[in-house]
């Protein structure tokens, strides 16, 4: 196990400097970054003025020694709007948006994890039927059209809950519904496909054949199974709703770093934007590598390889 | 000969419902087996033979399967006797595992991974016995030495993985005689295991059996391997049961043709053969249900009449019907029955007066779980 | 259960069989007609709509659907608040979303499907080098990266379409992998090339045939995808320029109105979970059929 742990952080670490080579390299597409982060119209001269503050007419090699190198110290520059350290903006706004993610996570896993159950479990009952419904809503309701909808729904018409703003528990209902709607589909089709799957399995007939009830068998050896599943996918989720973040936290108002990435590309403050990203990807890259290490503790067959 | 009868089958049929049709999996096999004694049930793949053992219990799934007709009069050591068919699934919940045991094919895909092998154990016996906690623990442990796991005290706590084949196997068995139960299913044991270790399993399943009184049911597609083991063998094709008698009897006076081949076909020691027999063709498709003989199309002695009725199966020497009607205990035990038309023993076709042997059937009956 | 071919009678036939899951999939069929309407409407849309979808008009300005309080059925879905005609909008909006799609998953797999083959076949170095820049890839939250790119190099169909041929890339470079490995790994290979097989005839028979199935049925899933990022992005106003009728233009525009003018973005959303809901029935309905079980059964 040390052995796989050891190789799953190097990969990390090379993860990271991936990253920031990409995020480097991203806001340099169009081959003049100064013209990206001027307003349309500007001048010549502010053009100008923005390379020679970037320090975009240097050698490149120069530019990615100096990003690099800041970049290990944590300095990202200066956002151009707000006119502070970028990073540090980035971190202030980070806990709103941690707390979102876990409200729309809680309720994805609340939900699909019993209906997964159900429906693996009793195929061709309306317990299947609604659990692979979920899981294709899931899939094909845009998580921003959701968001307004609920709005239109809720808010706007039964008012219930707030439009917008990070207040209380009743201001984080809604955001966390669209945000984890998705997910909620995801885990369900996971649940219930791994349940159909580890049901068939010639241990849970062995179980079967020692006389335990069939729910007993669902809890002791069919959801054991299909948890270790459900951890990996877990995972990959909060790297999706990251990026969801930036939609729901906009027409929320939800003052975490999804909405300031949206705010930060239309007032073209990339700096600000190159910081986001890199905090964003480093996440889940490191939450990745917790995951497996926690995959790895679970799992007896990697925990006690001889 | 006889000793007491502790499962009587009569007239069991399996179907399952398929994209491709109803396959009629299993056709009318009836047995008997006797406390204590072993039986073995023979027969290559698609036979049904696996799919009879383990409805007994409800083991296979429903849909699919559908168990059609048939009983399965069980007399434990300990309460009434009871139709394993008819059975509620909280009935049939408390004799599994504890008054019939199962071990399967594959011990590696039977175990559960993430559980210790302990615990896997200890879950039976909590389940059917007063013991739990320390005491529960002790007793799986002794399991454990019982079948012959060395230092299992500190291997309680192991995995499946950290298990050879072999001891994968003993853990199965473990499980299954837990209880002390009075019949043990085997579902090829020996299969997936190397040589050497099947001869170990073997002979420790045995002496456990000879040791708790358990009557074995072993299913295997080898003749070999069973023949050491049984005390009378079910020999079965294709969905039907084609001979049913004494081991040694049908070995030294086998009545069908398939049973003749399969003898054939071993490689005996001590003999110089120039070619192992081998039987032509393959076996038959069971989407039909049984109108003619399932062998018909292989057997070198085959008749117009084998492919115009299903040959019900014959007693050959006096036989008590009433026994058999009235259902008796034993009344099957010191049979040495057949499915053929053809009489080998005497080397000539049966008369057409000749009586077939008659099962009491109770066809037509749905069997469904009573909840 | 065997099957055995000298019994005919009481077996269905492989085309009875065929039909069978056909039609007991239902779902399947639904999502195929689902998608055909999108299909027929991008691609007749001159002819079928009722409006000039750019035809702006301040006195139709956000009038309700049809069957609502003031709206009427020269407008069904309604106006937006420029008074242009929803439904004429949102058929010509199917263009920008399956035009993406189309080309989107087109270039991600051409592209992916080269680099897998490469990268399976020669192995080593090469192989390490691509897997580790795909992974990289999908390493990073997808959005993120889809929505930097996008602000940074302008708003044009173009640009969408590369940026999603490109970002989905690795997906069908790990899938092509994937098989290209388990092909080698069968033996299949080193048998044919033993006979005297050429490695490029190898590919086309035997690599290339087992391929299709999982690409297709991912192609279909990955295409609805991007049309749910196509419409993102215009929603963040990065995707097509605001002239161009695109369902996330509209439902950008639609959102300041959704109070009063609810209609106008409610449409385009249901426009993208109709297309999204026939792709993925669609997809799940090729999956079952191309599934590996079928394909031995009917070989």
């Amino acid at each position: 196990m040390q052995r796989y742990l050891f190789s799953r952080i190097i990969q990390s670490g090379l993860l990271m400097v991936g990253v920031l080579i990409i995020t480097f390299f991203m806001v340099r597409l169009t081959g003049d970054p100064a013209r990206t982060m001027v307003p349309r119209d500007a001048s010549p001269e502010r053009v100008e003025e923005m390379r020679e503050a970037m320090g975009f007419n240097e050698p490149l090699v120069l530019q990615f020694t100096r990003y690099m190198g800041g970049a290990a110290r944590g300095n990202f520059g200066q956002s151009l709007h707000y006119r502070k350290p970028a990073m540090k903006l980035v971190l202030e706004r980070v806990p709103a948006t941690i707390e979102l993610t876990l409200a729309a996570l809680s309720f994805a896993l609340l939900f699909s994890i019993p209906l997964g159950i159900l429906g693996g479990s009793r195929p061709g009952t309306i317990w299947d039927t609604l659990a692979r419904g979920f899981g294709l809503l899931g899939q094909t309701i845009p998580n921003f059209w959701l968001a307004l909808m609920l709005i239109v729904v809720f808010s706007v018409n039964l008012g219930w809950f707030p439009t917008f703003g990070r207040g209380g528990i009743i201001s984080i209902i809604l955001p966390a519904v669209a945000l984890g709607f998705f997910p909620l589909g995801q885990f369900t089709r996971l649940v219930r496909s791994s349940v159909l799957e580890v049901r068939g399995e010639d241990y849970v007939r062995t179980a079967y054949s020692k006389g335990i009830d069939e729910r007993q068998v669902l809890m002791r050896h069919v959801f054991r199974n299909v948890s270790i599943t459900l951890v990996s996918v877990v995972g990959v989720q909060f790297g999706y709703m990251l990026g969801g973040s930036i939609y729901i936290e906009s027409i929320f108002s939800w003052p975490g770093i999804g909405r300031m990435i949206n705010e930060a590309v239309q007032a073209r403050d990339f700096p600000l934007v190159q910081a986001i990203a890199v905090f964003s990807a480093g996440f889940v890259v490191v939450l990745n590598l917790l995951t497996d290490i926690a995959y790895a503790l679970i799992d007896p067959r990697i925990r006690y390889e001889d | 000969m006889s000793g007491d009868t502790v499962l009587q089958v009569r007239d069991l049929c399996v179907q399952f419902d398929s994209v491709d049709g109803t396959v009629h999996a299993v056709n009318n096999v009836s047995f008997d087996l006797e406390r204590g004694r072993t039986l073995g049930v023979v027969g290559e793949s698609g036979s049904g033979k696996s799919v009879s053992m383990m409805s007994l219990l409800h083991l296979i799934a429903e849909p699919p399967g559908k168990i059609t007709s048939g009983s399965a009069r069980f007399l434990p050591s300990k309460g009434e006797p009871v139709d394993l068919l008819q059975l509620s699934r909280r009935r049939m919940g408390q004799l599994r595992g504890d008054r019939i045991g199962f071990i399967f094919q594959d011990p590696m895909s039977s175990l559960n991974p993430l559980m210790t092998v302990g615990a896997q154990i200890t879950e039976s016996i909590n389940k059917h016995t007063d013991l739990s906690g320390t005491a529960a623990r002790e007793r799986t442990i002794e399991l454990l030495e019982h079948v012959g796991i060395p230092g299992a005290r500190d291997r309680y706590g192991n995995y499946p993985h950290q298990f050879s084949g072999g001891m994968r196997q003993r853990v199965m068995i473990a499980i299954a005689i837990s209880c002390n139960p009075d019949i043990l299913i085997a579902d090829e044991p020996t299969t997936a295991l190397d040589v050497t270790v099947q001869a170990q399993i073997a002979d420790l399943m045995q002496r456990l059996s000879k040791e708790l009184s358990i009557s074995v049911i072993w299913i295997s597609h080898d003749l070999g391997v069973v023949a050491g083991l049984a005390d009378q063998l079910l020999v079965m094709y294709g969905g039907t049961v084609v001979e049913y008698g004494e081991v040694s009897r049908l070995f030294s006076h086998p009545r069908h043709p398939y049973t003749v081949g399969l003898l054939g076909a071993l490689p005996k020691l001590g003999v110089s053969q120039e070619r192992l027999v081998n039987i032509g063709g393959s076996p038959p498709s069971l989407f039909s249900p049984p109108t003619q003989c399932p062998f018909a199309a292989r057997c070198p002695w085959v008749l117009d009449r084998c492919t115009a009725e299903r040959p019900p199966l014959f007693a050959g020497e006096q036989f008590d019907q009433d026994d058999v009607r009235n259902n008796k205990l034993d009344a099957l035990a010191d049979a040495h029955l057949t499915a053929c038309f053809y009489d080998l023993e005497h080397d000539r076709p049966r008369g057409v007066n000749e009586k077939p042997l008659v099962i009491p059937s109770e066809n037509a009956k749905e069997h469904a779980h009573n909840e | 259960m065997r099957i055995d071919a000298l019994d005919q009678e009481n077996v269905r036939s492989p085309f009875q069989r065929i039909l069978r899951v056909i039609f007991k999939d239902k779902a399947g069929l639904f999502g195929a007609v689902l998608f055909a309407t999108v299909l027929f409407s991008a691609v007749f849309a001159p002819y079928i709509v009722p409006h000039n979808p750019v035809a702006q008009s301040l006195d139709a300005s956000r009038q309700p659907p049809a069957w609502q309080e003031g709206g009427s059925w020269e407008h069904p879905f309604g106006t937006d608040n420029l008074g242009r005609d929803m439904i004429s909008r949102i058929i010509y909006g199917s263009r920008v979303s399956l035009t993406v799609g189309f080309f989107g998953v087109a270039i991600a797999m051409s592209l992916g499907m080269l680099l897998g083959l490469i990268a399976g076949y020669v192995g080593g170095r090469v192989d390490n080098i691509i897997m580790g820049v795909a992974n990289l890839f999908l390493a990073i939250p997808y959005l993120l990266l889809v929505v930097v790119v996008a602000a940074v190099i302008g708003r044009s169909l173009i640009n969408v379409i590369l940026i999603f041929g490109f970002t989905n890339a690795p997906l069908f470079v790990r899938i092509t992998r994937g098989e290209v490995l388990r092909i080698r790994k069968s033996g299949y290979v080193e048998s044919a090339v033993s006979i005297g097989a050429r490695p490029g005839r190898v590919v086309f028979h035997h690599i290339l045939p087992n391929l299709i199935g999982p690409l297709l049925t991912v192609a279909t899933f990955e295409m609805s995808g991007m049309i749910f990022y196509e419409a993102g992005l215009g929603f963040l106003g990065l995707s097509v320029p605001p002239s161009i009728p695109s369902w996330g233009n509209m439902l950008a525009a639609g959102r300041q109105y959704i109070q009063f003018s609810p209609w106008i973005a409610a449409f385009p959303g249901l426009a993208i979970v109709v297309t999204s809901l026939g792709m993925n029935l669609l997809g799940d309905w090729l999956r079952d059929i191309l599934d590996p079980k079928m394909r031995r059964s009917a070989s």
